[in-house]
């Protein structure tokens, strides 16, 4: 049962990494547009000839 | 004259010589529009940034410092299809997103504790059966401690602050019997641990904070996005006025530049965004927004003005008292106050079902105590017992059953194009049995519009309405989108006071009053006209026509009020207007009941009237003479056109020209209040189930742990089986 002493803050360890994820992706807006980066995800590159503006 | 337009206001510097603005936008819809936006907008030479945010509908903007005008980025949006305007983040909706993102840490932080306290607490129970060490038990419960303890006094700052802020006003709601049920869960256990006892409670507290933190995120995102909604819609209506930078030079600038002092101009057909006094000019003055009055005032010299009032005739210099509704109507200030302080006094479901919930619970857990000393238990099985009442009844199904309900149901009404403005409104708007409407601006739509354009032949109309391009006046302008029309007629010329004329083809065209067209001898023929019109004449050569011109009723107003009639509600209408154009609107929608010529004070009278029968009034009212009533009703709405202090004062805003979403709200509501107490019914069987288990002492933590998540999933479940129901009304 000695395994214990690595396992359970090792587990812990993994459990604390996501939450800091969680708060860094929070603070960082990755939460403020949810709709919009559904489809970022998805979207293409810029294609080059639509680049040039109008005018 | 010269005329700028000035966003200046709207634009933050944002360091590294960069300039920032934020923009909202209508009509963005998928990913196409986002992307066409964006690189619309970078191709902008010095643009360093711009990204949509496609949930808020809303553009960030950053380009170099002096470089580019703001005024350019609308221009270019508008080339490409969308209307957009500068907003300025409220300090509400700030608050908003600052509570939003702070929930959302809580629950994050309340969502790993939970996780893995449980990750400890299974090996714990299977290991009570089978044959675990008290040492290695104890192990568990010392790190479940350390990661429960930390998490719970950061994750369950919410409910503390609430509970804390409800005992210092010496009041309880919900978040009290939670508090105390948390704290003393937590307590125990650490005791327990001590003691090296068999059962903590641990994982229980920290999730039940998890589920509850679910309800008042979800509830708080949905908050969120309503407040987005109205920002953008009170940005989009881009209020501004012409102020006067130099004697002769005009700046058009946002209604937030404008300052006390300011002197503006107000051209016929413009609206007035502030409040002032004239001091130059005559003309005539619509305020029906104000007073509900649909015949025009007289404006001279000294007359005042208040936002709201549309110029009509001539133009008017005003020098401003107050901008944007600082000051009011002194009469409709004082009203108001008092009105408010009445409507404070409501008492939300969820408070009153706490209220009788938490001393039954407390007086258990007492009795339970009590009850296994008489019955010769040691104090401390007896405590533990006491406790594990408090912990199994704590009210995690409660806490959730009213939040979720009202995220479901504000949901539905967002889609059916309704905003809340308060939490409670759903549950006032269920009770509601007798509808007051205002006339003007609520049942009829706020514009012009012709009501006789059938009669007449389209090529004249079409005609009449690229005629009334020309033309600055209000009823000209209903003309012309009536018709339709884009392209002016070349070489009109409008005479002040009289009309428009043209000639095209070597046929004269005039539009204007049935004097300047040599048409009065028509006025008298058609007699079926209502009072309330305007008539304008429009000749062509020898032709002449009669165009009428009045507020319309909502398209759908006739069904809404059979609708509300169906649903055996009571309608009548209050309105400030005179008796023959309320009688016409009453006639037209058979309402039997309708007062004309009400001030602000006869309709809170007509209210409370009604209250001390024990009606239930909905308000729905567009007015700045409304705004004391809207507060005074037991529940209110205001369309999106209305006065800004009527839609801050009322609890629901709707947008669009039909009336429906009254009706549909309605409907929201009621299904939510019946979801509301079908879901504390729920939670109260539980109770009934799990008390008795409780108070016999058998409860281990996987009972607590079990029988608290069930019923909290539970309530949920039920709570989203109205959602899609609520999905095909919409």
């Amino acid at each position: 049962m000695e395994i214990l002493v690595i396992l359970v803050p090792l587990a812990l360890m993994l459990g604390l990494a996501g939450l800091a994820g969680f708060l860094w992706s929070l603070r960082s807006g990755q939460y403020d547009d949810l709709d919009g980066a559904a489809w970022r995800a998805i979207a293409d590159d810029e294609p080059p000839q639509e680049a040039p503006a109008k005018r | 004259m010269q005329f700028t337009r000035d966003f200046s206001h709207y634009v933050r510097a944002a360091g590294e010589g960069l300039q920032h603005i934020d923009l909202a936008v209508e009509g963005v819809h998928c990913a196409g529009c986002m992307a066409k936006i964006e690189r619309g907008l970078s191709a902008i030479p010095d643009v360093t940034l711009a990204r949509v945010n496609l949930t808020d509908r809303r553009i960030a903007l950053e380009w170099k410092q002096g470089t580019l005008d703001p005024a350019r980025f609308i221009d270019r949006l508008e080339e490409l299809g969308y209307k957009a305007y500068p907003y300025e983040t409220e300090s509400a909706e700030v608050a908003e997103v600052a509570e939003s993102r702070f929930l959302l840490r809580c629950l994050g932080v309340a969502a790993f504790a939970t996780m893995n306290v449980m990750m400890l607490s299974i090996p714990v129970w299977s290991g009570n059966v089978s044959d675990m060490l008290p040492e290695q038990r104890d192990f568990f419960h010392w790190l479940s401690a350390l990661i429960a303890l930390p998490a719970a006094a950061y994750a369950g700052q919410p409910f503390f602050r609430s509970a804390w802020r409800a005992l210092s006003s010496k009041t309880t709601n919900m978040d009290v019997p939670i508090s105390i049920g948390v704290c003393l869960a937590l307590g125990m256990s650490v005791v327990e641990t001590i003691n090296h006892a068999e059962h903590a409670y641990f994982d229980a507290a920290i999730m039940l904070l998890t589920f509850l933190l679910v309800g008042r995120v979800l509830d708080q995102n949905m908050r969120r996005r309503t407040r987005a909604v109205a920002g953008n819609l009170a940005a989009l209506k881009a209020e501004t006025a012409a102020k006067f930078v130099g004697p002769d030079e005009i700046s058009q600038v946002p209604v937030a530049a404008i300052h006390p002092g300011d002197i503006v101009l107000l051209r016929p057909g413009e609206r007035c965004a502030v409040d002032g006094t004239v001091i130059e000019g005559r003309s005539e003055i619509d305020q029906s927004l104000i007073t509900g009055e649909t015949l025009y005032v007289t404006a001279g010299q000294g007359t005042p003005v208040y936002a709201g009032s549309m110029n009509i005739s001539g133009t008017l210099r005003v020098r401003v008292s107050a901008a944007s509704e600082a000051t009011l109507l002194a009469e409709i200030t004082r009203l108001l106050d008092n009105a408010l302080q009445a409507r404070s006094r409501y008492m939300r479901l969820a408070d009153r079902a706490s209220r009788l919930y938490a001393p039954v619970v407390h007086a258990t857990a007492l009795f339970t105590i009590l009850g296994w000393v008489l019955f010769g238990a040691s104090w401390h099985d007896a405590i533990v017992t006491g406790v594990a009442v408090l912990i199994i009844t704590c009210p995690c199904a409660l806490g959730l059953a009213i939040p979720t309900a009202q995220t479901v149901a504000s949901g539905a009404m967002f889609r059916a194009g309704v905003l809340l403005n308060s939490g409670d409104a759903i549950e006032r708007l269920a009770e509601a049995d007798h509808v007051i409407f205002d006339k003007t601006g609520t049942l009829t739509l706020p514009g012009l519009e012709v009501i006789n354009a059938a009669d007449i032949p389209a090529d004249i109309f079409e005609l009449a309405g690229r005629l009334a391009l020309s033309s600055h006046h209000p009823v000209a302008a209903a003309v012309a989108q009536a018709a339709g029309a884009r392209s002016p007629v070349i070489d009109a010329v409008e005479e002040a006071g009289q009309g428009v004329r043209a000639t095209v083809d070597g046929i004269e065209l005039r539009l204007g009053r049935p004097s300047f067209c040599g048409a009065e001898g028509l006025v008298g023929l058609t007699d079926d006209l209502d009072p309330e019109a305007s008539i304008v004449a429009f000749s062509k050569g020898p032709a002449k026509f009669i165009l009428s011109v009045r507020q319309g009723l909502r398209p759908d107003a006739q069904a809404v009020i059979a609708a509300l009639k169906a649903r055996n509600i009571g309608i009548e209408i209050l309105s400030g207007d005179r008796e023959a154009a309320v009688i016409a609107a009453a006639h037209a929608l058979s309402i039997t009941e309708w007062r004309a010529g009400v001030t602000p004070a006869d309709k809170i009278a007509r209210i409370e009237e009604l209250k001390r029968r024990g009606v239930k009034v909905l308000m729905v009212g567009d007015g700045m003479n409304d705004a004391p009533s809207l507060a005074a009703a037991h529940v209110s709405m205001s369309p999106i056109s209305a006065a800004h202090l009527s839609q801050a004062t009322a609890d629901l805003v709707f947008l669009g020209r039909p009336l429906a979403p009254v009706v549909a709200a309605i409907d929201s509501a009621r299904k939510a209040l019946h979801l509301m107490r079908q879901n504390l019914w729920l939670a109260i069987l539980y109770n009934v189930l799990a008390v008795p288990v409780a108070i016999s002492g058998v409860v281990t933590p996987l009972i607590a742990a079990a029988a608290m998540s069930g019923s909290s999933i539970l309530v949920m479940l039920n709570s989203l089986r109205a959602r899609s129901r609520a999905r095909e009304i919409v």
